[in-house]
């Protein structure tokens, strides 16, 4: 196990360092001169050349590199063209509601998205499982923006019901900060649901079929018993693994939401860093984006041998 | 609900011409067509038969536990201590299996579930059935597998099944099956998956342990070496319907029936010498799918005459507790 963990992580660092080069190479490739866009519309040329400079942008690529590795070695994301602000600092600032709109729709998509599986598994061809299929093929072929607006326009503007948009801090009070994420949670579940409940559908399907299934029934389990201990625990692998790729790939899905609902997340930050040509925070939050995506792969990778004792590293 | 008519005390299982059908895309197959038959309390009965004659569909039928979506007991009754199963509800149904009929499968391999320890799959049935703690279930766990003699029991109640062979498997179904000390137990070719020689130890076990339990066993199987060896009665079947009833000592010294016959000669035989071929029975099993006339063995049948492809042989009795059906089954005994 400790092997396999360690062999794991060294790989994790080989991926993290082709993220490095090629976050650092995509942006310095890209069009625009960040020297230009820092120094605004009225710089004159021997601006630009100083701030070209100071930014070490006229130095070979490679030590352009090395200077910046070293540096978010260190912990230091570089400063904010806009903001004047660390980057990290920054990310942390607008981390809390990120978080918050992604734990809540973790949270939801797993817990509608595995008992829909397993009910439409249960019956299959009963009214669940016709529900998933048309539920799933909405979910999956409607963009998370359209489901947004939708959601805005009935449960906000139609029925006043919900806020439309922003976002309260959690430290305040916890209600504020639920009622303005409900939307927002709601719709970025919407294909996370669809997808996981497809999964689940098909993994539990598969047990069903199993001799352990009726040695269950045997027994004497009921159908509760049968369908969430012993049926569940067995499908649960490939659930994991959609779990854990979903909530990898939340982040574009963030992205979306936060700017539909206007909430002040990471995902609007980026949004206005790319808009800004804000090089240090777009490569920041990529950074960290890769990182978290690498490091959510490891977790789920070992979280496979509480499932199945089958498993071992 | 009372009994209907007075079977005697002694009867544990009285099933009665069930009927179950399997649904193919266009087709029924009519995989039991009407069988009934007795189990008395403590007593081991072999089930005997060719794959696909209907040997589990039969133990199935009784427990219910037919895959929903296209199997359906269509006809007759499972009277099981009086009450007919087939009328229960589903919560009285489960509450009679693995408490009052247990079942053990053929294959140990698959048929425990491989992300739970075998003590906690043991003790679920303890829980579900008393109102035993977590601990006082494993405790009962530990002592079932010191009953099925399982080697350090200490340690395997805490075993996945794929630590295990399959005949401490076996062992782990038995010690799960006979937890709540049911009345009856229902043996689904149990041996077929094993070695030879674990075959005759969970044979020798569960015998032993029916004698020790007074449990009666309903013990399916294709081997009639088996039955010799464990069995008081049985019953032989062929395409979904009974067409011998006997004591072994009555079958196995005058078969009444001509399947039954053909059955025992394809047994291998010391005495007969090696170089005789097995004789085998000529012919196949008749699709089930199609409403059999007649006798369902009459094709593959050397004592057939004009009434065995006309009219359906009714089981009836040839010397006091020995039945067969077929027509010719006086002429039969002596052949």
């Amino acid at each position: 196990m400790a092997a396999y963990v360690l062999r794991r992580l060294i790989s994790a660092i080989a991926v993290m360092a082709m993220v490095g080069i090629f976050v650092f190479l995509l942006l310095r490739l890209a069009a625009g001169d960040p020297a230009a866009v820092i120094g605004g519309d009225t710089a004159t040329e021997e601006m630009i050349a100083g701030i070209r400079e100071q930014l070490g942008l006229n130095d070979p690529l490679p030590v352009q590199f090395v200077r910046w590795a070293l540096s978010v070695l260190g912990g230091d994301l570089g400063t904010s063209i806009f903001a004047r602000q660390p980057v990290l600092e920054l990310i942390l600032q607008r981390l809390e509601p990120t978080i918050s709109l992604s734990i809540l729709t973790i949270t939801l998509s797993v817990t509608v998205g595995v008992s829909f599986g397993i009910l439409a598994a249960w019956r299959t061809g009963g009214l669940a499982d016709r529900m998933l299929t048309a539920f799933a093929t909405l979910g999956f072929s409607v963009p998370v923006f359209v489901v947004g607006f939708f959601m805005i326009y009935w449960f906000a503007i139609r029925t006043g019901l919900l806020p439309v948009q922003g976002y309260r801090p959690i430290e305040h009070s916890l209600k504020p900060w639920l009622v303005h994420l409900i939307l927002p949670t709601v719709t970025l579940s919407v294909p996370y649901i669809a997808y996981i409940a497809r999964i689940a559908r098909a993994s539990v399907l598969e047990v069903l079929s199993e001799d352990y299934m009726r040695t269950a029934a045997a027994k004497g389990a009921s159908s509760y018993s049968m369908l969430f201990h012993h049926a569940l625990k067995n499908a649960g692998a490939p659930i994991l693994t959609v779990i854990g790729l979903s909530f990898a790939g939340l982040i574009s899905g963030v992205v979306i939401t936060e700017t539909v609902f206007n909430i002040p997340g990471v995902g609007r930050l980026v949004v206005d860093a790319v808009n800004n040509r804000d090089y240090p925070v777009i490569q920041g939050v990529l950074l960290l984006g890769s990182g978290l995506y690498v490091l959510i792969n490891l977790v789920v990778d070992l979280s496979y041998t509480l499932v199945d004792p089958r498993i071992r590293y | 609900m009372l009994m209907r008519d007075s079977i005697g005390d002694d009867v544990l299982l009285d099933v009665r011409d069930l009927e179950t059908h399997f649904y193919g895309e266009e087709s029924v197959t009519r995989a039991l067509g009407g069988i009934s038959f007795q189990v008395k309390k403590g007593e081991t009965v072999g089930v005997v038969g060719e794959s696909g004659c209907g040997k589990s569909v039969t133990a199935l039928s009784i427990l219910r536990l037919l895959p929903k979506l296209n199997a359906k007991t269509v006809g007759g009754e499972v009277r099981f201590q009086g009450r007919d199963l087939l009328q229960l509800s589903d919560r009285e149904m489960r509450q009679i299996r693995g408490d009052q009929i247990a079942m053990i499968f053929q294959d140990p391999m698959t048929s425990l579930n491989p992300v739970y320890t075998v003590g906690r799959q043991i003790a679920e049935a303890v829980q579900i059935h008393t109102n035993a703690s977590r601990s006082d279930a494993m405790a009962k766990a530990k002592e079932m597998l010191r009953l099925v003699r399982m080697a350090d029991p200490e340690r395997r109640v805490n075993s996945y099944p794929h630590e295990m062979s399959g005949g401490m498997r076996q062992r782990a179904m038995i010690a799960m099956a006979l937890a709540c000390s049911p009345e009856l137990l229902i043996a689904d070719e149990p041996t077929t998956a094993l070695d030879v020689t674990i075959q005759a130890q969970i044979l020798r076990l569960i015998v032993d342990l029916k004698e020790r339990t007074g449990t009666a066993v309903m013990l399916i199987t294709h081997d009639l070496g088996v039955v010799a060896e464990t069995c008081q009665r049985v019953i032989v079947m062929y395409a979904g319907r009974i067409v011998e009833q006997a004591t072994v000592t009555d079958l196995f010294a005058r078969p009444a029936h001509p399947y039954t016959q053909g059955l025992m000669r394809s047994v291998p035989d010391r005495r007969r010498g090696r170089q005789r071929r097995l004789p085998e029975i000529p012919g196949i099993v008749p699709s089930l799918r199609e409403p059999i006339v007649g006798c369902s063995f009459a094709p593959r049948c050397p004592f057939a005459t004009g009434i065995c492809s006309e009219q359906t042989p009714i089981l009836h009795d040839v010397e006091p507790g020995h039945a067969a059906a077929c027509w010719r089954a006086e002429e039969v005994v002596g052949a």
